[in-house]
C-alpha cells in the first residue's frame, strides 16, 4: 500500500482497537458532513465506499465548512466531518466534537474567469482594477480566508464588487458572466465547463489543506472510522485528484 | 355598581389548544434566538460598522422596494381585477410566482434576465447600467419577492369592494382615474396599507434572491440578513445580535401599525 | 340652465335570452315611472341609460346628444353622459364627509364653484346641518336628500331615480315619499322613476310606463291607467284605491264618502289625497276585532278574475277595489251582492297633503 499515508494507518489501527473488527464489516449508516468544494468528489467516495462496504449508507450533507461546524457543534446528527480548512476543525475539535483530524487531500486557490476570459484577466493584480466586476468567496469561509491571505501576500487592495456566502455561489456568478474574475478553488475550473483558470498563484497561501475525521458522537463510530479511512485508499485518493484535489504526498 | 355584567363564554378547548401551538411556534425560536443573546455584547455589536452598514441598507432598500411595489403593484391589481383581458388568470399565477418559487431561484432567473449577459442586461451593460454588485440590484431584487404580497392583498380588496360605488362616481361625470383615486384606493385603504407593510416587511428578510442576484458587499450590498448569513460563519455573536435588531424593527412597526391603521 | 327630452329607445339582447325592447321619452319637467315587477327589465334599463350595458340596438339621446347608437357607433361612457342617478341604497362614499358627497360631481368636472354648488344644493334639500357629518351616520331619510342633491350637483340633464324608497321601511317610506315628491320640481329636466311600487309611481309621476317582460306594455297617465288597465297586471296596479279627503291628528275625513277612517301618520293636517293597495284590505265573513273605526260592513259590488289573484270591488259605504286569491273567494262564498266585513290597518293608508 505504497500511496496509503501514515494517518490513515494510524486511523486504522485506532479504528481496530476500538471496535476490534475489521472496518469493512461496518454496517448501518453514516452521516458525512462535508465541505462544498469537496461535493462532486465525495459523491464519487461515497459510490466507490458502498461497493466496498454494502452494509453502510453513506449520506452526505453537504455545506459551506462553517455553516457545517454550526450544525454539528448545535447537535446535528453528524458521524464525519471534512472540512475545507483547518480553523473550522480546530473549532470542532476545541469544542469536544471530534479528535485527531487527519489532513487528507490540499486544494488550490486560482483566479477563475467565465470561459474564455473575456476581461483578460492574468495575474493577481487585476483585482486592484475598479474597471472590473470582482469577486471572492466571503471572510470568514475557508476560501475568502485564503484569498484575503493572497491579496494582503501581494499588498493588494482587492477592489471587489461581492465577497459570496459560499464558493459555489460565486462558481455560479463566474459561470455566468456576471463577475469578470474570482477566487475560487482549482477543483471549481476543473468541474464547470464555463469557468476557466486563468492564473495560478504560486505561493503557500493559495493552498488550503482538509482535514477529516469521525466524531466523537457518532451513532455509527464503526461506519465512520472505515469511511475515514476509506477516504486515504488508493480508490478515493484517485477521485480526489481526477476532481482537480493534490494528494498530500504529492504523489499518485 | 350597576356596571353591565360580564359573561364570559369558554371557547372550544381543541381551538385553543391548536391556537396555543400556533403561538408556541412563533415564540420558541424567539426564546431561543433571546436565549443566545450576548447581552454583555450587544452595545458593542450592534455599533459595528458592520451592522450600521447593513442596517442602513436594510432600511434604504426595504422602504424603496415597498414604495416601488406599490407604484407598480396598484395599478396592476386594479387592471388584474377590473380589466378582463385574454390570459387574465395567466398573468395572475404570474404575479404569485415569486412566492412559491425559491428566492435563490428568483435570483438567479434575475440574473439570466438583467445580468450583464442577461436577456435584457445585455443591453443595459452596453448603455452603462449594471443593476448585479449595487443597490439597485438589491432593490430589485427586494421588489421581486415583495410585490407579489401587495398585488395579492390590494387585488383581493379591490375584488371584494362593491363597484357599484364606482358606478355611482361615473355616473357623477368622474374619470376613471378620478373614479380610481377619490373613490376606489380610499374605500380599500386598510388592504393597501397591510400590503405596503407585507412588502416591507418582506423586503426587509430578503435574503436568497438579494445574494444571488445582487451579491454581498459591506456598505454596497450587504443587508442585514446577509450579515446574519455571514456573521454566523464567523462571529455567531454578531448574527444573534443582528437577528434581534431585525426582529425588533418588524415587531416595532408591525405592532404599530396593527394598532394604528389596520383596523378597518 | 335649459333642458331637453329624453329620447330613447332600448333594444338589449342579454345573454340569458331576455330581450328589453322599449321607447321612453320624457320631456323637460315631466317625471315619468317605469314601473314594473322583479325580471320585467328595470335594471338593465338603468345599465342601458347609465352606460354600464350597450345597448344591442336602438339609440339614445338626451338633450340633441347621441349617447349610444349602434347603427352609428357612438357610445357615451358613463362619466359623459350627463346623467344623475339617485341609486336604491344611495351609494353614499363613506369616507366622504355629505359635503364632499354633494361636491363630488363638479369637482370630478373641474367647476371652480364646486363647493358654492354644494352648499346651495344642500340648503335646497336641507341637508346643510350635517354637511360635515359622515354618511354612515345618517337616518335613512337623510341619506336620500344627500343622495338626491348628489346626484343633483353633477348638474344632469336627466334625473334617474332607481328605487328611491326600496331601502326604507314602511313607515318612513310614506313621509319620504312626500318629501321626494316636493324636492323633484327642484329639478326641471326629464325626470325617470323606476319603481316596483304602484304607490311611489301613482304619488310621484306625472305618467307610468308599465314594464312587463321587456316591454312598455302601457303608458298613460295615473288617471288614464286606473280607468283602462291593458293587462291583467296593470290592472291589479291600477286596484290602487285612490281617495281624497282631510286628515285632523290621524283622523281621516272622507271628501265623497261617509265613511271615516284612522291612520297612522298623526302629525299631518288638512288636504290629503289617500292611497290604499288593494292587497292591504282584508275581508271576513264575521265582525273582526281591532279598531272599530277601520272595520266596517258592506255588499260586494263585483268578483272579477285577474290571473292568480282576484279583484273584489266593494258596494257603499266605501267603493274600494281589494284583492284577495282565488281560494279566499271560495272560502269566505264571495259573489256579487254578499254581506262580508271589510277592514285595513292604519299603517297601509298612505296620505300625501295635496295643493299647497
Amino acid at each position: 500500500m505504497p500511496t496509503r499515508s501514515r494517518v490513515a494507518l494510524a486511523a486504522l489501527l485506532f479504528a481496530a482497537a476500538c471496535t476490534g473488527s475489521g472496518s469493512l464489516d461496518a454496517a448501518g449508516e453514516v452521516n458525512v458532513f462535508a465541505a462544498a468544494s469537496l461535493a462532486d468528489a465525495f459523491a464519487e467516495i461515497e459510490k466507490a465506499f458502498e461497493a466496498q462496504a454494502p452494509g453502510v449508507d453513506v449520506r452526505l450533507n453537504i455545506a459551506g465548512s462553517s455553516a457545517l461546524r454550526e450544525q454539528i457543534l448545535a447537535g446535528a446528527p453528524a458521524d464525519v466531518f471534512a472540512s475545507a480548512n483547518r480553523s473550522v476543525m480546530d473549532d470542532v475539535v476545541a469544542a469536544g466534537a471530534a479528535n485527531q483530524p487527519q489532513d487528507f487531500v490540499r486544494n488550490s486557490l486560482v483566479i477563475g474567469v467565465p470561459e474564455g476570459n473575456p476581461a483578460g484577466v492574468t495575474s493577481l493584480d487585476d483585482f486592484a482594477n475598479a474597471e472590473l466586476l470582482l469577486g471572492t468567496c466571503a471572510v470568514g469561509v475557508p476560501c475568502g480566508d485564503a484569498a484575503q491571505r493572497l491579496f494582503d501576500r501581494a499588498s493588494i487592495t482587492a477592489q471587489l464588487d461581492t465577497t459570496e456566502p459560499d464558493v459555489r455561489a460565486l462558481v455560479t456568478k463566474l459561470a455566468a458572466g456576471e463577475l469578470d474574475a474570482g477566487i475560487v478553488y482549482q477543483t471549481n475550473t476543473n468541474a464547470s465547463a464555463e469557468v476557466d483558470l486563468a492564473y495560478s498563484p504560486d505561493a503557500a497561501e493559495a493552498t488550503v489543506t482538509y482535514p477529516i475525521a469521525p466524531l466523537n458522537d457518532a451513532s455509527n463510530r464503526e461506519a465512520a472510522i472505515a469511511f475515514v479511512n476509506f477516504v486515504f485508499s488508493e480508490d478515493a485518493q484517485r477521485i480526489l485528484k481526477r476532481s482537480g484535489f493534490v494528494p498530500l504526498d504529492g504523489a499518485g | 355598581m350597576s356596571e353591565t355584567r360580564r359573561v364570559r363564554r369558554r371557547p372550544p378547548t381543541v381551538l385553543l389548544v391548536l391556537a396555543a401551538v400556533a403561538v408556541l411556534l412563533f415564540v420558541l425560536p424567539l426564546v431561543g434566538l433571546l436565549s443566545r443573546t450576548p447581552w454583555s455584547r450587544l452595545g458593542e455589536l450592534l455599533t459595528s460598522d458592520l451592522v450600521l452598514d447593513a442596517l442602513w441598507l436594510s432600511f434604504i432598500s426595504s422602504l424603496a422596494a415597498a414604495f416601488i411595489s406599490t407604484i407598480l403593484g396598484v395599478p396592476l391589481a386594479w387592471v388584474l381585477s377590473r380589466v378582463e383581458f385574454p390570459g387574465r388568470s395567466i398573468v395572475r399565477a404570474i404575479v404569485t410566482l415569486p412566492m412559491v418559487l425559491p428566492p435563490v431561484v428568483g435570483g438567479a432567473a434575475l440574473l439570466f434576465a438583467l445580468g450583464r449577459r442577461g436577456l435584457v442586461g445585455e443591453s443595459l451593460d452596453a448603455v452603462g447600467i449594471v443593476l448585479p454588485f449595487s443597490l439597485a440590484g438589491v432593490i430589485l431584487a427586494n421588489v421581486f419577492v415583495a410585490l407579489p404580497f401587495l398585488i395579492i392583498t390590494v387585488e383581493g380588496a379591490l375584488r371584494s369592494t362593491d363597484v357599484r360605488f364606482e358606478q355611482a362616481a361615473a355616473s357623477l361625470g368622474a374619470s376613471r382615474l378620478t373614479v380610481f383615486r377619490r373613490v376606489t384606493l380610499p374605500m380599500i385603504r386598510p388592504s393597501l396599507i397591510a400590503g405596503v407593510v407585507l412588502a416591507w416587511a418582506r423586503a426587509l428578510g430578503e435574503f436568497g434572491a438579494t445574494v444571488t442576484f445582487a451579491g454581498n458587499l459591506q456598505g454596497r450590498t450587504q443587508t442585514l440578513p446577509l450579515a446574519v448569513f455571514l456573521s454566523l460563519e464567523s462571529d455567531r455573536d454578531a448574527a444573534v445580535a443582528i437577528s434581534l435588531l431585525l426582529v425588533a424593527i418588524s415587531l416595532i412597526v408591525l405592532v404599530a401599525l396593527r394598532d394604528r391603521w389596520w383596523r378597518s | 340652465m335649459t333642458f331637453g327630452p329624453l329620447d330613447a329607445r332600448l333594444i338589449v339582447h342579454r345573454d340569458n335570452g331576455f330581450v328589453l325592447d322599449i321607447t321612453l321619452d320624457i320631456e323637460p319637467g315631466t317625471t315619468v315611472a317605469l314601473l314594473g315587477p322583479n325580471g320585467a327589465g328595470k335594471s338593465t334599463t338603468v345599465d342601458a341609460l347609465g352606460g354600464l350595458l350597450p345597448i344591442s340596438d336602438g339609440r339614445i339621446a338626451l338633450d340633441g346628444a347621441v349617447l349610444d347608437d349602434p347603427s352609428q357607433d357612438v357610445f357615451a361612457p358613463p362619466e359623459a353622459r350627463e346623467i344623475g342617478i339617485v341609486f336604491q341604497d344611495y351609494l353614499l362614499f363613506e369616507h366622504l364627509s355629505v359635503r364632499d358627497n354633494v361636491s363630488f360631481g363638479p369637482v370630478a368636472a373641474g367647476n371652480s364653484n364646486a363647493n358654492a354648488i354644494a352648499e346651495t344644493w344642500m340648503q335646497t334639500l336641507d341637508i346643510a346641518a350635517f354637511a360635515n357629518r359622515s354618511p354612515t351616520d345618517l337616518s335613512g331619510g337623510q341619506a336620500q336628500r344627500v343622495a338626491l342633491a348628489r346626484a343633483l350637483a353633477s348638474e344632469p340633464k336627466l334625473l334617474l331615480l332607481d328605487e328611491p324608497l326600496a331601502a326604507l321601511d314602511v313607515e318612513t317610506r310614506t313621509g319620504l315619499r312626500r318629501t321626494l315628491a316636493s324636492h323633484l320640481g327642484h329639478f326641471e329636466g326629464p325626470r325617470l322613476l323606476i319603481t316596483h311600487d304602484p304607490t311611489d309611481a301613482f304619488l310621484l309621476a306625472d305618467e307610468i310606463a308599465i314594464l312587463e317582460d321587456g316591454k312598455v306594455t302601457q303608458r298613460g297617465t295615473p288617471d288614464e291607467l286606473r280607468r283602462a288597465p291593458a293587462t291583467s297586471y296593470a290592472a291589479a296596479l291600477a286596484g290602487l284605491n285612490l281617495l281624497s279627503g282631510t286628515t285632523r291628528g290621524g283622523v281621516l275625513e272622507l271628501d265623497d264618502f261617509a265613511q271615516s277612517l284612522s291612520a297612522a301618520d298623526t302629525q299631518l293636517d288638512g288636504a290629503v289625497l289617500i292611497t290604499i293597495r288593494p292587497n292591504a284590505i282584508a275581508l271576513h265573513a264575521q265582525q273582526p276585532h281591532g279598531s272599530p273605526r277601520n272595520t266596517w260592513s258592506t255588499t260586494i259590488r263585483s268578483v272579477e278574475p285577474l290571473g292568480d289573484i282576484t279583484r273584489v270591488v266593494l258596494d257603499l259605504p266605501l267603493p274600494l277595489s281589494v284583492d284577495v286569491t282565488p281560494g279566499a273567494v271560495s272560502a269566505l262564498s264571495l259573489a256579487p251582492g254578499a254581506d262580508v266585513w271589510a277592514s285595513v290597518k292604519a299603517t297601509e293608508i298612505n296620505l300625501s297633503p295635496t295643493g299647497s
